[in-house]
């Protein structure tokens, strides 16, 4: 039987505030443990929670951002469960009235076409402490640093229909998150989290199937390989004649499968009621345009531009803005060099690939914006050619000096000197004097042999245009 | 001199007639007498608290006039404060000694007065009769047969007995207006929001409210003007502009509207009361008062939207109480579950357990909309009762019991028990203040009388209070302490 | 409304309590009792009325994002009945 995969996912993002949702210990990421663990966080008797209003911003940002509805009148809960990394026996959420509610998301497919993926809220949340499982006298270790954290949990329609969507899904989703510097997003460090809900059904039936929650897949690769273990064990499943349960499931990757999480399926009923000890939340219009006007350039009306103002594909402009640093490199080399499609080109070919080489992120790399852009220059100016630049860029990762003294202490400068060339042609013809008779005999094509002769003689050197320039003069 | 009120002894300080010092070692000397009896103290800081007399008084050389300067104060056991045992009388916080200072305890503090300990309450407040304590039941001055009530009981006590000038105490359902009515003292339960809950060990969030307990509604405005105010701690805290809640005390009773709910004098009541709640009323109505009959429908299930409303806070309220971080833990845990559900079982009291189960039930799935959210419902229509009264009327008054303190080990179960907070718990719901002020003896014990006004009308509730307690003298009678403790003895 | 044994002790895992065989009677007699003065409420009629969650209509106040807090660690562990290495212990979570 054929089957249709149907995924949602639910996005956990730890808001970048300094200090934590309710209280006013730091959030600082691999502090020494339950260093960042005030009474309030400890939830020491007595103690209350207070308000961030820069995580409400940054939830209305990215509300706004995806054209979602702002919750006028938005009220936290409690979610009421024990486990030791939650240290007042419930976590304030959000229920029924999130701050973001109904957005949209599109995201470009591999083929190139859009998808319009629907956003069903957005809403804030404590994140939990740490548990640590290693051996303290046979027992756990609580560190609390974590607990308080703002979190924005994003829940997704069951619109995505493969683990590959779900991936691009997630990339967009990471991308606007950094425009819009609301969040490190880092999966590895687990500021950025996923949870995927996934079922099949038979192609063309309307209802869904049971689905499974897939848990702890902390990157994008993770992902997609979550994914397509789960559809797969589903579809084994079903052909088996078995029924899914609808249940929680770990993600393992050490072992690229996912397995039950049965313990935890324990009848768990939160108890959800509004949070006394905080006041609903009033967000007016004024307060939404006010964030409104400082919203970032986001990445779809970014690559229209880079489209239109460049003269980009839209493929190179949808590579550029994928990530808002890449961006921002690419338009300071374009300004810098002056010219956007060598920018272009250099960014997402040279650059990209380095970058994918060494695992760096944008910001390791020893050749920022400055010195790219420079190095454009030089070939647009002539003083080297585009090959040599290869070189140059090359020596350009061990050597942080300037574009130019790197140039001149390999000595890589383009010889333009006429004199120069001339001795480098004659050379050529003499040594070649079979091409050089059929370019006399009328084979026009044969002159690329002979450049290229020159070119090799002198070590790249030579400008091309101006040898060949030469070539058919003496050879006329 | 320890029978004086705070204004009086604020004179006396002033006038240099006595000394902070020799005042706290007063009430440790009355302590020292009676607490054994009275077990109205949970924790006595004699120490601390002559030191602090000892800073008052150099303060007072210096030239401060800070306005309960070298007075001495007990704070009910679920205020935390720095350094000192704070158990809201559970054997599950037996070994807690607070990192930190609840506001209410930083502005008495500010304020200059002399903290002398802690006093004993219902386990987490939940309770009318003070027998809930883990901490043994604290006995009643006026008969020590009789409960104090609850849950500020130790804190009535005290300042009944003249074991402190003054106290602080919380009200969640009654509890500053029926223990200072069954003490013969003087109680506030301000609007909600009034005085600031940081510190304050939650029983139920959006009914919970500190205030005074004291010998007058002088003493109530005096120690007002020092709790009151906003505080960035506590978002429930409202940002009201600084009042002065002695400036109207004085103000003249003639053409205010009393409205008599007929719900408070119905079946019930206990006839005793009701002649006496309505002499009170004469007595107003000499000062110029109109008295007129009102209407409050919901008043009968108020009481049935509490029992919903606060267990339902007080079951998450309560969850921290886990044996992770603090507190009471069990014996030799064998695995996580086992660590939760021994040092609570353990940890908590019978009542404290039914109403965590309760607040847990009526949560639970399938549940919430036939009890949480019908509660809620009610809440509103509790309030909107109030709010229609208040076009007709400027207070409300009745009796704050329907009976005279009780006998110990009396009740039998929590629903009787729970029925003594038939006219006090609806003010939590609708978050108006109310006082109770003495107004009578029935069977040799003190009996109180409500008084309602308005969302932030404390100045008005004080107003009234006041004039009353000029034209009366319940509010000056004493327990005979040492006949009271002989016939114990006997 | 009487609860099952079953109901006392679903609700007393939830909210973690240990109820013992014996003692699961006398908690369903106490709860359902209370539940009893509970039901009234279910012989008025509410279907038009908003729940009011808190007595007064206010607003949520918002705190600047500043790190107000100084690290207590070995102060507040000191009222823990385990720790070690800066870490609360707790008994191993039997998955």
């Amino acid at each position: 039987m054929q089957y249709e995969t149907v995924i949602g996912l639910e996005v956990h993002v730890q808001l970048s505030t300094e200090s934590k949702l309710f209280s006013g210990s730091a959030t600082k990421f691999g502090a020494e443990p339950n260093t960042q663990a005030n009474i309030f966080d400890l939830a020491m008797p007595g103690t209350l929670p207070v308000l961030n209003g820069k995580a409400v911003a940054m939830a209305v940002k990215f509300g706004v951002a995806i054209g979602a509805e702002i919750g006028k009148h938005s009220v936290f809960d409690r979610k009421n469960y024990f486990y030791p990394d939650l240290p007042k026996g419930y976590q304030v959420s959000q229920l029924d009235y999130p701050t973001v509610g109904k957005g949209t998301l599109t995201v470009t497919l591999d083929d190139g076409s859009e998808k319009v993926i629907g956003v069903t809220r957005a809403h804030m949340e404590e994140d939990a402490g740490k548990s640590l499982h290693e051996d303290y006298q046979g027992m756990t270790g609580i560190d609390l640093n974590r607990a308080g954290t703002p979190l924005l949990e994003i829940v997704s329609e069951p619109d995505l229909r493969s683990a590959k969507e779900a991936v691009a899904y997630l990339k967009k989703l990471h991308s606007i998150i950094r425009y819009l510097d609301i969040s490190d997003a880092i999966m590895a460090q687990g500021s950025m989290r996923c949870d995927a809900n996934v079922s099949i059904r038979p192609v063309g039936q309307e209802e869904f199937g049971t689905r499974t929650e897939i848990k702890n897949i902390n990157s994008f690769k993770f992902v997609e390989r979550a994914i397509n273990y789960e559809v797969q064990r589903q579809k084994d499943v079903l052909e088996d004649g078995g029924r899914i349960v609808q249940e929680t499931r770990l993600y393992d990757a050490d072992k690229d499968e996912t397995r039950s999480m049965r313990s935890k399926e324990v009848a768990n009923d939160y108890r959800y009621f509004p949070e006394p000890d905080l006041l609903p939340i009033v967000i007016d219009d004024a307060y939404i345009e006010a964030i409104r006007a400082t919203l970032p350039e986001l990445p779809d009306t970014r690559g229209a531009r880079f489209v239109s103002e460049y003269g980009l594909s839209e493929y190179d402009a949808g590579v550029l803005v994928a990530t808002r640093e890449m961006a921002d490199y690419f338009e300071t080399t374009a300004k810098l060099s002056g010219d956007a499609k060598l920018a272009a080109n250099w960014v997402s070919q040279d650059l990209q690939a380095l970058l994918n080489k060494h695992g760096w992120e944008l910001d390791e790399s020893p050749i920022q914006a400055e010195r790219l852009a420079m190095l454009i220059q030089r070939i647009k100016d002539n003083t080297i050619s585009g090959k040599i630049a290869k070189t140059v860029f090359d020596a350009m990762l061990d050597d942080s000096s300037d574009v130019d003294a790197i140039i001149e202490a390999k000595g890589l400068k383009q010889v333009t000197d006429s004199g120069a060339l001339e001795s480098l042609v004659d050379k050529v013809i003499a040594e070649n004097p079979d091409q050089a008779q059929q370019y006399r005999d009328g084979k026009v094509q044969v002159i690329g042999f002979l450049v290229g002769q020159c070119m090799q003689l002198s070590k790249g050197k030579a400008n091309p245009a101006q040898v060949n320039e030469i070539l058919r003069g003496k050879l006329s | 001199m320890i029978e004086k009120t705070v204004a009086e002894l604020s004179a006396a300080l002033a006038a240099g007639e006595t000394t902070s010092v020799a005042l706290t070692q007063a009430y440790l000397d009355q302590i020292a007498a009676h607490n054994e009896t009275l077990n109205a103290y949970i924790t006595v800081c004699a120490d601390s608290a002559l030191a602090q007399a000892r800073a008052a008084d150099e303060a007072r050389a210096a030239g401060s006039t800070a306005p309960l300067l070298g007075i001495p104060i007990a704070h009910k056991d679920l205020f935390c404060t720095e350094g000192v045992k704070t158990t809201s009388g559970s054997k599950i916080l037996h070994n807690f000694i607070s990192p930190y200072d609840a506001t209410v305890v930083e502005r008495m503090q500010a304020a200059g007065a002399v903290m002398l300990g802690k006093t004993n309450m219902d386990e987490f407040a939940m309770g009318s009769s003070n027998e809930s304590s883990y901490y043994g039941a604290a006995r009643n001055p006026w008969n020590l047969d009789r409960v104090p009530g609850g849950s500020s009981g130790g804190s009535a006590a005290a300042v009944a007995a003249d074991l402190c000038a003054m106290a602080t105490g919380t009200d969640t359902g009654g509890s500053i207006r029926q223990p200072a009515a069954f003490c013969g003292i003087t109680g506030l339960k301000p609007s909600y929001g009034r005085v600031s809950r940081w510190g304050m060990i939650a029983y139920a969030s959006s009914l919970d409210q500190a205030g005074p307990l004291c010998k007058t509604a002088e003493d109530a405005a005096i120690l007002l003007n020092v709790m009151a105010g906003v505080d960035d701690k506590d978002s429930t805290s409202i940002d009201l502009p600084t009042e002065d809640f002695s400036a109207a005390l004085n103000d003249s009773l003639e053409g205010l509207r009393i409205g008599l709910p007929k719900q408070h004098f119905a079946e019930g009541l206990n006839p005793a009361i009701d002649r006496a709640i309505r002499s009170a009323v004469a007595e107003l109505e000499k000062l110029g008062a109109v008295v007129k009959e009102i209407d409050l429908p919901n008043s009968d299930l108020a009481i049935s939207a509490y029992y919903v409303i606060a267990p339902a806070e007080a079951s998450a309220n309560l969850s921290r109480f886990d044996g992770v971080r603090y507190g009471y833990r069990c014996e030799n845990p064998v695995d996580l579950e086992d660590m939760y559900k021994r040092s609570r079982s353990e940890g908590f009291g019978e009542e404290v357990k039914r109403r965590i189960m309760i607040g847990t039930y009526a949560l639970s799935a399938g549940f919430y909309d036939a009890y949480y959210r019908k509660a809620q419902k009610i809440r509103r229509l509790v309030k909107e009762d109030y709010a229609r009264a208040f076009e007709e009327v400027d207070v409300i008054i009745g009796p704050t019991t329907p009976s005279p303190a009780f006998e110990l080990d009396s009740m039998k179960d929590s629903v009787t028990m729970y029925l003594e907070d038939i006219y006090t718990i609806a003010l939590n719901l609708a978050g108006l203040p109310g006082m109770s002020v003495p107004a009578g003896f029935v069977d040799g014990l003190p009996i109180g009388m409500q008084i309602v006004a308005k969302d932030y009308a404390e100045a008005k509730l004080l107003n009234v209070a006041h004039q009353f307690q000029q034209v009366t003298d319940w509010h000056k009678q004493k327990p005979a302490l040492s006949t009271a403790a002989k016939t114990k003895e006997a | 409304m009487a609860l099952t044994k079953t109901e006392v002790e679903k609700i007393a895992h939830l909210a973690r309590l240990h109820v013992t065989d014996t003692e699961a009677e006398e908690v369903a007699k106490g709860v359902s009792d209370i539940l009893g003065l509970i039901d009234k409420m279910q012989s008025i009629d509410t279907d038009n009325v908003e729940p009011l969650a808190h007595p007064f209509d206010a607003v949520q106040k918002l705190r600047p994002d500043a790190v107000t807090e100084t690290d207590r660690r070995d102060e507040l562990q000191k009222l823990a009945p385990q720790s070690q290495d800066g870490l609360f212990l707790v008994p191993k979570v039997i998955e």
